[in-house]
């Protein structure tokens, strides 16, 4: 407070100087060029921030690709990984693990994200929506090494086995906040207006919501879930001891699965140059696939946006 | 003598502990339109949404008194129910927007899951459009979403989608303030020519438009019921003397 009062008195005298010198306190041509100088620096600094925030990614980019284009042929997506020494093999096992990961990670946490975001807009100032908020975000917090060792504990030593539905169910908690937020954050921007004219319609409340509210905010939801996929897709640490890598193809679910991020924790932490190779090759598919499913969740929120 | 089709009976109505419609009672005719007219705050809106229960979605409300339609007590039967006999048009037009102007129509059975024969169907829509003057301005893209219509239609396109439902009475909140001039006439002018297809009860804060359109008025002020009767001669001989200053712009 003490310092505001200073520059206050300080400018009053400024001020009462100019007035007296009978000098506009306001136009004068000094403080204008400076002042157009620091526009300048300004502006060009928040330009140059943000150019040197894509560097890495560039970079990354770049790399990876020099490095994995040439791991990637037609055998790469088909083929199962070779034992060391022998060339040639692909990673069509981690491939398909992954995807299934994904699948069934979807299948758990969409309902139960969405039926959420459903309940945290719908009830916003509840207290239970208050207690749900509070955890979602902590949930969102938590370490993904912290997921694995949890689905260890609940499921893997209580089957007896690793296994990639494990290894969905700790993915599956860390996709969860991200579609609960974004399912609310939608639904919120719906008008009110939407509801009441299907509920004056004689429309119950459950279809109003599911027949009406829902369809209207699908953009919304399905980049969510989107987002969701994109931000689980390369995760490691939750899989180390739940999924757990297999070299084999295995479309069991019960039994344990390779994924394309356990690929390649295990394959560039080995001593095989061939099997470097191969991890780059994994790790550019993975940045790919990545990188487009974040391009189809743009994609989806401009294209499916519900104009009202 | 006019048939009555709802009598509103000793109704009061409280949000929390404010008291937001005072025990008001009167009747709506059958196929007349009955304005609900005042200033700002009177309790108008929250009167026209209790007639349908829509002021049910407000948590804490509590209601006394008696609403019949017809002869049956509307809080003895379910909202579900209710609001299928009595169909409502807001303040902005509020079509759905994932839905085509024919999907709009049909909406009420739609999402209620009353399944409809083709025919009848394209029947209800051409109809509904029909009674609501929008069908000439839209019989050829009955297909296209109703959310690409101007405002005036869109509100149009709200009155028919209530139509459709075959509602005993039509609640209009204030149909033409979200309209400029010239869609607020055709509005108007629909309500007129609606008269002999549904009994309606509307709100509007414009008195012109009370006097223009309705063949009752009632006068609320404070939550109270001033005044209520024939239009034209509230308008002409006012009863209460509050009446008379809002009528000639001493307040409100």
């Amino acid at each position: 407070m003490g310092y505001q009062k200073d520059v206050k008195s300080l400018m009053e005298k400024e001020i009462n100087k100019n007035l007296e010198n009978n000098q506009s306190f306001i136009v004068n041509d000094k403080h204008i060029f400076f002042r157009k100088i620091y526009n300048i620096l300004f502006k060009t600094s928040i330009i140059l921030f943000s150019i040197i925030s894509i560097i890495p990614l560039f970079l990354i980019l770049f790399y990876v690709l020099q490095k994995g284009i040439t791991a990637i042929d037609w055998d790469f997506f088909v083929k199962l990984p070779k034992p060391v020494g022998v060339e040639g093999g692909g990673i069509s096992n981690a491939i398909i693990g992954t995807f299934l990961i994904i699948l069934m990670s979807s299948l758990m946490s969409v309902p139960l994200g969405v039926g959420t975001g459903i309940f945290l807009s719908e009830y916003q100032n509840s207290k239970l929506a208050y207690v749900v908020r509070l955890f979602v975000e902590v949930l969102q917090g938590v370490p993904s090494i912290v997921m694995g060792i949890i689905a260890y504990l609940w499921v893997v030593r209580p089957m007896g086995i690793f296994s990639g539905f494990s290894g969905a169910i700790a993915l599956g908690m860390m996709m969860l906040p991200v579609i609960i937020k974004n399912t609310e954050e939608t639904l919120k921007l719906i008008p009110h207006s939407l509801k009441e004219a299907s509920m004056s319609l004689g429309v119950p409340y459950y279809k109003t919501i599911l027949k009406v509210v829902l369809p209207s905010s699908i953009s919304g939801i399905v980049t969510g879930v989107l987002i969701g996929i994109a931000r689980i897709a390369g995760e490691t640490a939750p899989l180390l001891f739940t999924a757990f890598g297999n070299p084999f193809m295995n479309l069991n679910i019960f039994k344990p699965m390779n994924s394309l991020s356990l690929l390649i924790f295990n394959y560039a932490t080995s001593p095989y140059q061939d099997w470097h190779r191969i991890a780059w090759g994994a790790s550019l598919f993975l940045i790919v696939f990545v990188l487009f499913t974040n391009l189809v969740a743009n994609g989806v929120a401009k294209k499916w946006k519900v104009e009202f | 003598m006019e048939s009555r089709v709802l009598e509103i009976k000793d109704f009061s109505m409280y949000y929390g502990d404010t008291k937001a419609v005072d025990n008001i009672s009167m009747d709506v005719y059958k196929n007349k339109v009955t304005a609900i007219m005042g200033p700002s705050g009177c309790g108008k809106t929250t009167l026209l949404r209790s007639i349908n229960r829509m002021h049910e979605l407000v948590a804490d409300t509590r209601t006394t008194g008696e609403i019949r339609l017809y002869d049956t007590e509307i809080h003895s039967i379910s909202p579900i129910v209710l609001r299928r006999k009595i169909g409502m048009v807001f303040q902005r037009p509020n079509p759905f927007p994932t839905m085509s102007i024919y999907d709009n129509v049909i909406a009420g059975y739609k999402l209620n899951g009353i399944r409809l024969k083709r025919a009848d169907r394209d029947i209800i829509v051409e109809d509904s459009l029909k009674k609501a003057a929008l069908w000439e301005e839209v019989k050829d893209k009955l297909h296209r979403k109703g959310t690409f219509l101007s405002g005036g239609q869109q509100q149009r396109l709200c009155v028919a989608r209530a139509l459709a439902m075959k509602p005993e009475i039509l609640l209009l909140d204030e149909p033409t303030s979200a309209l400029d001039p010239k869609a607020t006439t055709k509005i108007e002018s629909l309500i007129e020519e609606l008269k002999i297809y549904v009994t309606m009860v509307l709100v509007t804060h414009n008195m012109s438009q009370a006097a223009r359109v309705s063949d009752y008025t009632a006068f609320l002020f404070l939550g109270e019921l001033v005044e209520y009767g024939q239009t034209q001669k509230m308008f002409t001989t006012p009863e209460d003397k509050r009446t008379e200053e809002y009528l000639t712009g001493k307040f409100g």
